[in-house]
Order: C-alpha cells, then sequence, then structure tokens
C-alpha cells in the first residue's frame, strides 16, 4: 500500500478540501500546525503525558476468555477504548487537537457530536486546558444522549441543539462548519472523526494510531503473534482507523470495519454507507456518501447515534476500495443481542456503535479455528446508552 | 461573447452596478420561479443567480436552508433547475444566468454529461461555493472549452490567494462581504474596503459583493467600489414572505407584484 494522503490530503481519488474559500486559509494554517508540532518533541511530551496520567493509556487489550468459549471458535481479544477517561476512544483526538489548538494561540473551541462522546471529550479537554468550548449536537440527539448533554454542560461547555435538517450529527456537522466559517479567526475547530477536509483525516488518523500502535505491540509481546483479524466499527471511522492503520503493513491481518445497517440494508433506515453508498462530496472530501440519484445526501438510521451518519472517512473508502479492508453491516437488532452477550458473558456493558463490531465478531468467530485470533475495538462503554436500551429492552 | 461579459460591458459604458438577484429555484415551484425571474428583470435586474437547492447547503444560512428544503421537499433536481434557464429564455427573459450549485448534484451527474447540458440550456456562468481552486482543475477545463465562465468566491481571509484566485477566473469575480454564511446581517467584515481594493487591484474582471447584501443602502453602499451586487437572502425571504399570496390562485399577482415593488426599491 501506499502511503496516504498526498500533499492534497488525497487517498487515491478519495478526500480533498470541498468547502467554502473562507476556510481554505484556516486549513492550510492548521496542517502548518499540525505538521510542525507533530514533530515537536515538547508537544508530543505533553500529549503523552496526558494520554498516560490524566486519561489512562495505554488501555488493556483483554482476552475475552468467556465470550470466546461462548463463540466456539477463535480468540477474542478486546481493545478496551472504553475504560478511557471520558469512555471512548475520542478523549485521544481531543487532548491533542486542544493542546494544539492552544500552541496555535486559539481561546475557543468547537466541536460536533452525534452520540455525545466527542462533546464530552471536547468538553473535558477544553475545561482540562482553560479553553472555552461550544458543542453543536442535533436536537435528536440531544434527546436521546441527555446524560451526555448535561455531562457537557457540567464540564462547563455549552452545548448548541442543532435544529436544521436531520437533526442529527449530518446537520451538527453541518452547522460547526458554517460557525467556523463565521470564527474562523480565533476559534478552532476540534473535528471528531476522520472525515472532513485535509487535514483532519490525517489528523485524526494520526492522533487515533495509538489504539492500533498498542494493540499490535501488546499481540505481539502478550501473544507473540500478530492477530488474524481486526474488527471495529465505522461511523465516521475514527476508532476503526486508528486500530487498522498500523497494521495496514501486515498483508496477513485481515480488517474488518462495521457500519450500522439500521433496520436492514434492503430497507431505507439505515447508515451503511460503504454497503449502499457511491462516490460522493460531503462535508469537505470525496468518499462514499449516501445520497439518491441526484445527487441529495439521504437521512440515515441507526440506533447508535455515533453511526447514524451518511458519510465516511475518505481513508475507509480507500481501503474498501482498494481491497486492504472489507466493510460488513450490522443491524440495530444484531448490534442489541451483541451488547447483552457481552454483558452477561464477560460483564462488558458496551456502547451501542462498539456493540457493532461486538456483533460482526459474533458471526466471525465461530467459523474460525481455536487456533485464530480476532482483535476487537471496544471503541467505548455503554454507559451513556443505558437509558435508551433500557427503552428498547423494554426494562427486561 | 458570453452574455454575462455583454451585461457587464454594457453597465460599465453607462457607469451602472449590476443587481444580481439570487433565488432557489423551485421555491415553491418551477412554473412560479420563471415568473418570478419575469418580475426581477422587469423590476431592474441584470444578471439572474439561480441556486440549485442541496440538502447540505454548508454555505447558507437559514434562509436559504429553508427555501431548498421547501423546493427538495417537491423532489426538484439540478437537471430540472437548469432547464428553468431554457424555459425562462423561451418565454421572453434576456438576462444572463447564472447557476449557483453545491459541488456533488454536478458530481453525481458526471462532469461530461453536466456540461454537455448546460452548454445548451443558456446557463452563461457557474458558481460552486464547496469546490476551492485546490480541487477545480478539471471542471475550469471544461467549462473554459464550454465557454461558460466558473466564477470564483474570494473572502476576506483570502489574502494572498486573491490574485491566484482572479487569475483563474473568467466572468467576474464574487467576493464574499463578511465572514461567515450567506444572510441578512447589520455588519459587514471591518477590513471591508481594503478587501475590496484588493482584489480590484488583481483583475480586470468586474467585481460583485454579496453575502448579506440586503437593503437600498448597501446597495448604494457599495456601487462606487463594485461592478455588481448580489442581493441573496433577502429576495429569497421576500419569496418567503409572500409564499401565501404565490400559492393562492387569486392573490398570485399580488404577490409576484410585491416581489418586484421590493427589487425596484433595491435598484433604486
Amino acid at each position: 500500500m501506499n502511503q496516504v494522503p498526498d500533499d492534497n490530503g488525497r487517498y487515491g481519488k478519495f478526500g480533498g478540501r470541498y468547502v467554502p474559500e473562507t476556510l481554505m486559509n484556516a486549513l492550510f494554517e492548521l496542517e502548518e500546525a499540525f505538521d510542525h508540532y507533530a514533530k515537536d518533541p515538547e508537544f508530543q511530551a505533553e500529549l503523552q503525558y496526558l494520554l498516560k496520567q490524566y486519561s489512562g493509556r495505554p488501555t488493556p487489550l483483554y482476552y475475552a476468555e468467556r465470550l470466546s468459549k461462548h463463540l466456539g471458535g477463535a480468540q477474542i481479544y478486546l481493545k478496551r477504548e472504553d475504560l478511557n477517561h471520558t469512555g471512548a476512544h475520542k478523549i485521544n483526538n481531543s487532548l491533542a487537537q486542544a493542546l494544539l489548538a492552544k500552541r496555535m494561540g486559539k481561546t475557543k473551541v468547537i466541536a460536533e457530536t452525534g452520540a455525545g462522546q466527542h462533546g464530552v471529550a471536547s468538553a473535558t479537554a477544553a475545561a482540562l486546558l482553560g479553553l472555552e468550548c461550544k458543542v453543536f449536537m442535533g436536537e435528536e440527539d440531544t434527546k436521546r444522549q441527555q446524560l451526555n448533554v448535561f455531562r457537557m454542560k457540567l464540564l462547563g461547555a455549552e452545548v448548541v441543539p442543532v435544529l436544521s435538517g436531520t437533526r442529527t450529527l449530518k446537520d451538527a456537522c453541518n452547522e460547526t462548519l458554517r460557525y467556523w466559517v463565521s470564527n474562523v479567526t480565533d476559534t478552532y475547530y476540534i473535528l471528531g472523526s476522520v472525515t472532513g477536509p485535509h487535514p483532519y483525516p490525517k489528523m485524526v488518523r494520526d492522533f487515533q494510531r495509538i489504539i492500533g500502535d498498542e494493540a499490535r505491540e501488546q499481540m505481539l509481546s502478550e501473544q507473540g503473534q500478530l492477530p488474524d483479524y481486526v474488527v471495529a466499527a465505522v461511523g465516521g471511522g475514527s476508532n476503526a482507523i486508528g486500530i487498522f492503520y498500523p497494521f495496514i503493513q501486515d498483508e496477513s491481518v485481515k480488517l474488518i470495519g462495521v457500519e450500522a445497517a439500521g433496520k436492514g440494508v434492503e430497507t431505507e433506515e439505515h447508515a451503511a454507507t460503504m454497503t449502499k453508498g457511491r462516490h460522493g462530496v460531503f462535508q469537505g472530501s470525496l468518499s462514499y456518501v449516501l445520497q439518491d440519484d441526484h445527487g441529495q445526501v439521504l437521512p440515515a438510521h441507526s440506533i447508535s447515534a455515533g453511526l447514524d451518519y451518511p458519510g465516511v472517512g475518505p481513508e475507509h473508502s480507500y481501503l474498501k476500495d482498494s481491497g486492504r479492508a472489507q466493510y460488513e453491516p450490522i443491524t440495530d437488532a444484531e448490534a442489541l443481542e451483541a451488547l447483552q452477550l457481552l454483558s452477561r458473558t464477560e460483564g462488558i456493558i458496551p456502547a451501542l456503535e462498539s456493540a457493532h463490531a461486538i456483533a460482526q465478531t459474533m458471526k466471525l468467530a465461530p467459523s474460525l479455528g481455536k487456533d485464530q485470533t480476532i482483535v476487537v475495538s471496544l471503541s467505548g462503554r455503554g454507559d451513556k446508552d443505558v437509558e435508551a436500551i433500557m427503552g428498547y429492552l423494554g426494562g427486561m | 461573447m458570453n452574455l454575462i461579459d455583454q451585461t457587464f460591458a454594457a453597465l460599465r459604458e453607462q457607469e451602472k452596478t449590476a443587481l444580481i438577484p439570487f433565488l432557489t429555484v423551485g421555491d415553491p415551484d418551477a412554473a412560479t420561479t420563471i415568473e418570478i425571474i419575469r418580475q426581477l428583470e422587469e423590476a431592474g435586474a441584470d444578471m439572474i443567480e439561480l441556486g440549485v437547492p442541496y440538502s447540505d447547503p454548508l454555505a447558507d444560512g437559514p434562509v436559504i436552508q429553508r427555501a431548498s428544503g421547501r423546493a427538495l421537499r417537491h423532489g426538484i433536481t439540478i437537471t430540472e433547475c437548469i432547464q428553468v434557464a431554457e424555459d425562462a429564455r423561451k418565454a421572453g427573459i434576456k438576462l444572463p444566468f447564472v447557476l449557483f450549485t453545491y459541488y456533488n448534484p454536478v458530481f453525481q451527474m458526471g462532469l461530461e454529461n453536466f456540461f454537455e447540458l448546460i452548454g445548451r440550456k443558456e446557463i452563461s456562468g457557474l458558481i460552486i461555493p464547496d469546490l476551492p481552486i485546490e480541487e477545480d482543475g478539471e471542471l475550469r477545463a471544461m467549462a473554459e472549452a464550454a465557454n461558460i465562465h466558473l466564477i470564483p468566491l474570494v473572502a476576506p481571509t483570502s489574502k494572498e490567494r486573491i490574485a491566484r484566485i482572479t487569475g483563474l477566473a473568467r466572468g467576474f469575480i464574487y467576493c464574499v462581504s463578511s465572514l461567515g454564511v450567506t444572510g441578512v446581517r447589520s455588519d459587514f467584515h471591518s477590513g471591508i474596503d481594503t478587501f475590496l481594493s484588493d482584489v480590484r487591484q488583481s483583475t480586470e474582471l468586474p467585481i460583485a459583493i454579496g453575502f448579506g447584501i440586503s437593503s437600498r443602502e448597501h446597495v448604494e453602499r457599495f456601487s462606487k467600489q463594485c461592478d455588481g451586487v448580489v442581493v441573496g437572502s433577502a429576495i429569497v425571504r421576500k419569496i418567503e414572505d409572500t409564499l401565501p399570496l404565490l400559492q393562492d390562485a387569486g392573490r398570485r399577482k399580488e404577490g409576484l407584484e410585491q416581489i418586484r415593488q421590493f427589487v425596484k426599491e433595491l435598484k433604486g
């Protein structure tokens, strides 16, 4: 595989910078700052310190023995991103970008959020570093994720409910971009996924690759081998790129991204961007997009607010079209079943997003031999979803 | 010669500033859009920006977002929006048409199909707000070949990019009045006059200003510095306010007359 992206932010044909002219200089300024601080030992030392002492990294690679036995096939290892401070992998990126914002002399940060995990992580990093923080969240998601709305407020952030369009993550992203266009001179945009215009997909990947760097090292040192499979849920795709990226050159390792099939890919209510979408330009980059025949973006659906998005990061599109990774859809019902299974076999309640990766593992593991291994990115914990799950399962 | 060039050349001789209204095509429907265009022409507009409704208009404020939403609910497509230009021409409208569209609908049609279509449908210019010069190479070459002007946006944040952008431009330069999305506002960027003079010095092409121009005072404010003034959200809002009339056969004329009056006042 070639090194991507190129200087124009291209992953093969994907990526680029499709944004209003007003933002172009801000993107170049960001790229320059990122390139500079990525090589700056002081910046890196401060980031490593925070990731370790504040967020609790490295996260464990946990052998899920009871789950593996229950499924009766491959040995399953969970990369426990749920054990990070704030409960998900999002903090890896938010801490890094907030530090970068501060180095760039910005005093205000903004973020979009779906499930609220990136919003909470950004509000947390902003509180820690003394930055003013505004989080844009679709009104429907503020209802689905009330607890996270309150957490952000406790952390001192302002939560702006987005009333336009679908009132979910897609329109929260639009509104954050619109706000950024208006306030670009003093505001830093902490984008939460490997989506958007260059340099965001690259920058967020580089801040999330710690997941895969650790997992790879842990497999080698603790198990003496690379895994056969790496499985991760994909909304925008940040935890998946984070865990995939360090394995891309290891050709024996199969990479499986799991997207949300909602009520089924044969229905109109899903978020299976790779399975059902086509190449398109959406929110700053060329990638797979759920859209109609005339280029209008379609609303997505998923039980998981974090996967409820009609786009996907351009590097995933590149990995799909080059065949290096494959992408599989998992329905709401399958994710709920997986969430319960992991809770009962391992005592771990996963986030609904991560439950999609578990559900794919439930399909995959029994078809493999006991000598084979799967590393699953357990990207977040389920606390935020408990109330919603109670609604779905009827209190049990 | 491209109709946009002819229009600006004629206005320059008369020392006049072009009034360029924007409207969202298909709000409330394609037939009404053509009737509104006629009012705009009769009220003194010099060029028309035809806005293609898009699901995710990230350069637009709430007024144009709502108009796009209304038009899309009737299922209007980019092909139908382009057809409006030809139908308006057949109905006797003489003004040049500039198509304002986000990139994805164009990309989905395929660039070759798109230029093949607009080349025979009375479109003289093209504005694509989410296609900066770094991404527009292929499209610009095809626009050039079709003699359709690709009109760039320049912003107060463009700084050293201004000369590169205007150097590639055709038709005119669209100067964004302030940081932000389209929509009515009370303040323009504090460095607006310096910005406009920087753009002016970088090009021989006409320059127009847009984003937030909503009143006769604004039009006058910029008439001396600019060759054209784009009024978008203020007109789209006027259309929105007039919808109950436009959609009532008995009062439709009254609604159209109100839009004409509004544009007449802008023109002065």
